[in-house]
């Protein structure tokens, strides 16, 4: 059992990672992102390519801005235009991204996933836990975890920019009278979601033998209901609610009911909505119309 | 006015139908416009069914794909002949159930009709057992707002398919292998009726006291109930009506496709039937059925050339490889979401674009009375 709760803890941060990009643009603009996972899974496939071509220390900041600067256009190019339209729209919108990204990816990679190979060989190395063997990444996805959410708090309760994205969940219209620019603000939360889904997507990677195009699918949904049972808004819920699933998810696998791994989300989901529709830690939301 | 847009409607439709009936009677049944047809057909009439309730009903819902899925199993199972069981299901000793629903209509109507009457009696159970499960998970999601309804049903349908790969219920579903040897129809006509037929029956549902519920529902829910509508029912009734379209629909799919896997109904196809939704309008039967057709006709034959080297006598194999039309695809698609927001026919229906010149004459007249 041992060895699937430390797994349980590394996915949950990987999750987490992806799930805070939900819960920032969910706060901000009352909309599920559908195009998060599929930004995660180009990530995966960026640092696929560029580990391959070139030194490290070079890959690793390009698959970080490239991730980033196509999290910013997604936003410019398909959700500003309909900053007025109804949400059924801008959910809408947010499908066709995640669709057109999987099939730009499809024509790019010629549909073949992509093998992951050794792509970061420090984090990918073995070491020993508890008497178990384990790659390294997964004692460094917590702690790395940790440390940029406690940066990403800090930034949002210190900070001017954080200020304002406060300011701007709390309510649209009237931050927007304040003087805040409110474009300039969702673009730097697409920025950090991005950011972080980028970093997820080189921790979670490093497990599997490949990236495929759907690769992005499961954990975008997985670290989108991590973020509703955590309280969607919340970015320690969030959080928590991410290793409460990752580690749930492969108590499940570890118990031999690897089928339902997956569904086991989505009914912890159904759950959740239905019982506790704010989350663990979510404030009671007034909706916006 | 009414009568002309009547006689006009009518008079579209046959000739359509007399189009499928020349076309079903001169091409071999393996050529690609008759599989166009066949596909757009079952297409057609799950985009309609999910736009009774994205679009008339304002309920965000993306569980069509779950709901095909039950409609294509419960088709499959039950008309799968005896003596086939057993190389279907060879690693679960042929199956748990042992009759199928063609051959026993066969005992008492004759080899054709009863195999006919099994079919349809097949596609209604799946619509019937799609409906009973939107039933029950509508009790408790039916409760959530737009996108938390969006997300759970998806969530839902993903729970569908893990169920239907899960090797305990292999002597029913199979596990994760294939169901097939089916009978199947082999006339396009007969999809473009049937579906011609459901689909109509959705559109009298519309112009009924309760299409009207409905879209007073989307339009306003607390001026709705203020004006006497239950919406809890209403929005029940109208999740559980969509599946039951969706389930047959899946049904039909199922035939066309002539094997039976839990793995392409996944969230992709939902959204693909979405996208055929907004392209056609949404609020639109009419548009939902003409998107159908266009977009199975481009992807499946049209822009063919897109992924195999040449296309419009353009000759480049390494632009136009595989993948290439897809990717065409949903920029088209990307432009239509974002700078043609109503679609190809907005919320008009068909009889409407015979209108024109009415209108001016009459203008508040008549409002929403098209059929």
């Amino acid at each position: 059992m041992l060895p699937y709760l430390i797994n349980g803890v590394s996915v949950g941060g990987q999750y987490a990672l992806i799930a805070i990009g939900y819960t920032l643009v969910y706060g901000i603009l009352r909309l599920i992102n559908f195009a998060h996972g599929d930004v995660f899974m180009v990530a995966g496939l960026l640092m696929v390519y560029s580990t391959a071509s070139m030194p490290m220390y070079a890959a690793l900041p390009l698959v970080l801005i490239a991730t980033v600067i196509l999290g910013f256009c997604i936003e410019r190019a398909a959700y500003k235009p309909l900053r007025t339209a109804p949400r059924m729209s801008v959910m809408i919108s947010a499908i066709g991204v995640s669709y057109l990204i999987q099939n730009l990816a499809f024509y790019l990679t010629g549909g073949v996933p992509q093998p992951v190979v050794n792509p970061i060989p420090w984090i990918s190395e073995n070491v020993m836990i508890f008497g178990e063997s384990t790659k390294r990444v997964t004692l460094v996805t917590p702690v790395l975890t940790i440390l940029l959410v406690a940066g990403l708090v800090y930034l949002i309760n210190h900070t001017r920019i954080g200020l304002a994205m406060r300011a701007a969940a709390k309510d649209f219209e009237t931050a927007q009278l304040m003087g805040i620019k409110i474009n300039s603000v969702i673009s730097f939360t697409f920025v950090i979601g991005s950011f972080l889904a980028a970093v997820g997507a080189m921790l979670y990677f490093t497990n599997y033998p490949s990236v495929a195009i759907t690769s992005g699918g499961m954990p975008g949904l997985k670290a989108f209901v991590a973020a509703v049972f955590g309280g969607i808004g919340s970015i320690p819920g969030a959080v928590v609610g991410a290793f409460v699933i990752g580690l749930c998810e492969e108590i499940i696998k570890g118990i031999g009911l690897t089928t339902f791994s997956d569904a086991f989300t989505f009914a912890l989901l159904i759950v959740v909505l239905c019982v506790k529709p704010t989350g663990l830690f979510g404030e009671k939301v007034t909706d916006k119309v | 006015m009414k009568r002309k847009e009547t006689i006009w409607t009518a008079g579209i439709l046959l000739v359509l139908l007399v189009l499928c009936v020349v076309l079903d009677a001169s091409l071999p049944s393996y050529h690609i416009a008759v599989k166009v047809v066949e596909k757009a057909s079952v297409y057609a009439l799950v985009a309609v069914s999910m736009n009774l309730l994205n679009g008339f009903t304002g309920l965000f819902s993306l569980g069509q794909a779950g709901f095909m899925l039950l409609g294509a199993y419960a088709y499959g199972v039950l008309t799968i002949p005896v003596d086939k069981r057993p190389s279907v299901y060879q690693y679960f000793d042929g199956g748990a159930i042992q009759f199928s629903l063609p051959e026993a209509f066969s005992g008492f109507l004759g080899e054709g009709a009863g195999t006919v009457a099994g079919m349809l009696a097949a596609l209604l159970v799946g619509g019937l057992l799609a409906a009973l499960f939107a039933f029950l998970i509508g009790l408790p999601v039916l409760r959530l707002k737009s996108d938390y309804l969006a997300i759970a049903t998806l969530g839902f349908a993903e729970i569908l398919k893990a169920f239907f790969q899960w090797n305990a219920l292999g002597p029913i579903t199979n596990g994760s292998n294939l169901l097939k040897s089916y009978p199947v129809f082999s006339h396009p006509t007969a999809y473009v009726v049937l579906a011609g037929i459901l689909i109509a029956f959705i559109v009298l549902l519309i112009n009924s006291t309760y299409g009207r519920a409905f879209m007073a529902i989307r339009d306003d829910e607390v001026a709705a109930e203020a004006m006497g509508i239950n919406l809890a029912r209403h929005k029940r009734m109208a999740f559980i009506i969509s599946s039951f379209f969706a389930g047959v629909g899946g049904g039909m799919l199922a035939m066309y496709m002539g094997t039976i896997a839990a793995a392409p109904f996944k969230s992709a196809m939902t959204y693909e039937i979405l996208l055929i939704v907004v392209i056609g309008g949404i609020g639109s039967i009419t548009g939902s059925v003409l998107a159908s057709f266009l977009y199975i006709l481009s992807s499946e034959w049209l822009l063919r050339g897109l992924d195999s080297g040449s296309f419009l006598g353009i000759n480049a194999p390494g632009l136009f490889k595989n993948g290439f039309r897809m990717a065409v695809f949903s920029v088209i698609i990307m432009i239509v979401v974002l700078f043609f927001r109503k679609g190809i026919m907005g919320d008009k229906e068909l009889p409407d674009l015979f209108r024109r010149q009415s209108r001016r004459e009459r203008p508040e007249k008549g409002g929403a009375g098209n059929g």
